[in-house]
């Protein structure tokens, strides 16, 4: 007898395949595990651990631990998204987040998600940190301020760029991200606007400049619909392609 | 003119304190002191506004084409108008020097939608209880439900007044409150087919409405014309912006002063120099500057804006209904500009019909459907944008570094050019309604009514009719306590045990 080869998402069948994570496979299947650090084009984070899931009764982040069939996981729940919200608090207050002055604001994935999760307010204490803005580079700006320390930014700048501008340095709760150059300024270092890390912050750190509030509200991206709503069924794999 | 109770001279009987604290308003709080003697004859008024000027250093490091999107926080009542004041100074930082015909046109659509929803709201909301019931009427009625429940044809009308033009702005600017419509250099987007449609076909009622709302305010100046005219009555300079051919525009022109004769002593100057015509004058009593002309200096130079003088500093309004009721005010004020206070109110109906007509005006023009929204130029690093907002002229100027992140910001709000008009306005109503009589919730909203009809603000005392708390202690100059009264949000008056150290002034 053979092993099925689908899991449970919230009593759901899903398929999975060996290697998967639940938040592949669950991407795949069009379910939507909220998310922050996870990308489809990098390899698993799993720090912001918005993606907590209870699989088999156990704590994990969807993003890194694999399906296996048979499986029930839970996502969508008051427990789960109770502690999402609790994650989501620390880093809003972690950070300086003036979502009405933010021209991210309508494209920014925290933003999308906090409201998915019906985040009505700052539990916490706001930390209001000092985080002077990098203006210096003549395309992009950062904006430390929003900074949620995915490493987005990190991956691809090392991954695709092949130029490691950004690292995380400091530990706990002292960490914050850094450009790799001598001064510490991105004009002092070797990235371009073209990079692929400077179009992946999926907050307002790492903005094109002199682009600010060009898209009009009603045409943002998650103006329409809330984030939830952009997990869509993928085509299955066309035969003999690796899937 | 307007300095004469601002300090109590020598006396040789002691003063007793009487303070309103707060009078209070959206972004801060503002109170009323006065000095009283034995027979409570008014020897000194302040009007005190504690204004929170935190924008000016919020600015500074942030990205310029951020600004006009942060700074409209300000208020929640009259963003818009720091919206686009703000744009029009980055429009010089990035070398806009002409928009497009889109994008102005979509600019001045969203500044008159502000002016009609915000003088809206003024009047029908805000005002028209102490209108329409009297100032020192019944507390339980003096309020918008009140004027629903009396008056439900004048309620409605303004209720869908502010709407339309809230619609005005939703449509131009994203949302009601708080767009993001303007950008450096232009616009972000233009204005739908179908979004042309549905305000066309509503404007003609709006302009009706808007007559019948110059009529209403006319009917009871003029049926009470005595208190009207007299009420909080000075003489004072007018500002504002005019066209170039003299005519009122309240998006663009350039800045134009007469003095309380009506002559005009300033004409089409350049608002990029304001620095140059206006000083601020720092009062140690006042966290608000009092600006004045500086070529005339503090005495003398201190001025009017808003509703009130802009229909008088300008030669005409083109449009036709509102040109003619301009012509009425004037008349009535008999070729000098109008000196009371309560002329705010008329005057600022004769605008709100000015902006639906611009609307109309504005809305048959194909540009606003244009595809060509922004332009640039040569890169600057400091503009000076000026506008005329719903309570008067406001400057936004600010200077921004090679990084393209603002270095100086400063901000003269409305509010802020009316303050030395407001103190005496406040001055002149307390000599003439408070002097030597017993401290009553009428007689305090008759200071009320004076600060509100300039809608400065002081949102709490303007935008939050009947829920202004009032704390008054009367106490000798020996500090000792005579009276001590508190009106709450209800307007219930209770005389509780004085607090032990007085009210701080």
């Amino acid at each position: 007898m053979s092993e099925p080869s689908h899991f449970k998402l919230d009593g759901e069948d899903i398929p999975c395949r060996p290697g998967q994570t639940v938040m592949q496979a669950a991407q795949a299947a069009g379910r939507y595990i909220p998310h922050l650090c996870w990308h489809p084009d990098f390899a698993p984070h799993g720090s912001c651990k918005i993606c907590v899931v209870k699989a088999d009764g156990r704590t994990v982040a969807a993003c890194t631990f694999e399906a296996r069939p048979g499986m029930q996981v839970e996502n969508r729940t008051p427990e789960m998204d109770d502690h999402r919200r609790r994650l989501l608090n620390m880093l809003f207050v972690e950070g300086n987040h003036f979502c009405p002055s933010c021209e991210k604001s309508g494209n920014c994935t925290l933003q999308a998600t906090a409201y998915e999760l019906g985040m009505a307010n700052f539990h916490f204490d706001h930390f209001f940190p000092d985080r002077p803005v990098d203006a210096s580079h003549p395309d992009v700006m950062l904006d430390f301020n929003r900074c949620i320390q995915c490493e987005l930014c990190v991956r691809a700048s090392r991954d695709v760029d092949g130029k490691q501008i950004f690292a995380l340095a400091g530990r706990g709760i002292r960490s914050h991200l850094i450009v790799n150059s001598a001064s510490g300024r991105l004009a002092d270092s070797n990235f371009a606007v073209s990079d692929r890390a400077a179009s992946v912050c999926p907050v307002g750190v790492i903005l094109k400049k002199r682009v600010g509030f060009a898209i009009p509200i009603g045409s943002r991206r998650y103006d329409a619909a809330p984030i939830s709503a952009e997990a869509q069924p993928s085509p299955p794999p066309a035969q003999g392609e690796r899937p | 003119m307007g300095f004469e109770l601002e300090t109590a001279l020598p006396s040789d009987q002691p003063l007793q304190r009487v303070a309103i604290d707060p009078v209070s308003r959206v972004e801060g709080h503002g109170k009323v002191t006065l000095l009283l003697d034995a027979q409570n004859r008014v020897h000194q008024v302040r009007l005190h506004i504690v204004e929170f000027r935190g924008f000016e250093r919020i600015a500074q490091g942030r990205p310029y084409w951020e600004i006009p999107v942060m700074v409209q926080r300000l208020c929640g009542i009259c963003p818009v108008s720091h919206h686009l004041a703000a744009s029009k100074a980055m429009d010089l930082i990035v070398g806009a020097r002409q928009l497009t015909p889109s994008a102005e046109k979509m600019r001045r659509l969203m500044h008159y939608g502000q002016i009609l929803q915000s003088h809206a709201l003024h009047f029908f909301h805000l005002s028209s209880p102490d209108l329409l019931f009297g100032f020192d009427s019944e507390v339980a009625r003096r309020n918008i439900v009140g004027v629903i429940a009396d008056h439900p044809d004048i309620a409605k009308k303004g209720v869908l007044l502010r709407k339309y033009g809230q619609e005005v702005i939703r449509h131009t600017a994203g949302k009601r409150v708080h767009g993001t419509g303007s950008v450096p250099g232009g616009v972000n987007k233009s204005l739908s087919a179908e979004d042309r449609a549905a305000m066309r076909g509503e404007i003609e009622q709006i302009v009706l409405w808007c007559r019948e709302a110059v009529e209403l305010i006319k009917r009871l100046h003029l049926h009470n014309r005595a208190l009207y005219d007299g009420f909080g009555a000075f003489r004072s300079n007018i500002m504002g912006l005019v066209a170039p051919d003299g005519a009122l525009d309240l998006y663009h022109g350039a800045l134009r002063v007469r003095d309380a004769d009506g002559n005009i002593v300033l004409d089409q100057a350049d608002y990029q120099g304001y620095e140059t015509l206006l000083t601020e004058e720092v009062k140690p009593w006042s966290y608000m500057k009092f600006p004045y002309l500086t070529a005339l200096g503090p005495q003398l130079g201190w001025y009017k804006v808003g509703p009130l003088a802009r229909i008088q500093n300008c030669d005409y309004i083109p449009t036709p209904h509102a040109e003619a009721e301009r012509r009425e005010f004037c008349d009535h004020a008999g070729g000098k500009p109008f000196a009371g206070t309560l002329g705010y109110h008329w005057a600022r109906m004769v605008e709100m019909l000015f902006a639906a007509e611009s609307i109309e005006r504005i809305l048959a023009d194909d540009d606003l459907e244009g595809r060509e929204l922004t332009v640039q130029g040569e890169r600057r690093r400091e503009g000076v944008g000026v506008i005329e907002a719903p309570r008067g002229t406001l400057i936004h100027h600010y200077r921004v570094g090679d990084n393209d992140l603002v270095t100086m910001a400063n901000l003269i709000v409305s509010t802020t050019h009316n303050n030395q008009a407001m103190n005496t306005a406040v001055r002149e109503v307390a000599k003439q309604y408070l002097d030597g009589r017993e401290i009553t919730e009428g007689l305090l909203n008759h200071i009320e009514v004076a600060i509100r009809a300039y809608d400065p603000c002081l949102s709490c005392a303007t935008h939050a009719l009947g829920q202004m708390p009032l704390e008054v202690l009367l106490a000798d100059a020996d500090g000792n306590t005579l009276d001590y009264v508190l009106r709450d949000h209800e307007h219930t008056i209770r005389r509780p045990p004085a607090p032990a150290g007085g009210i701080a002034l």
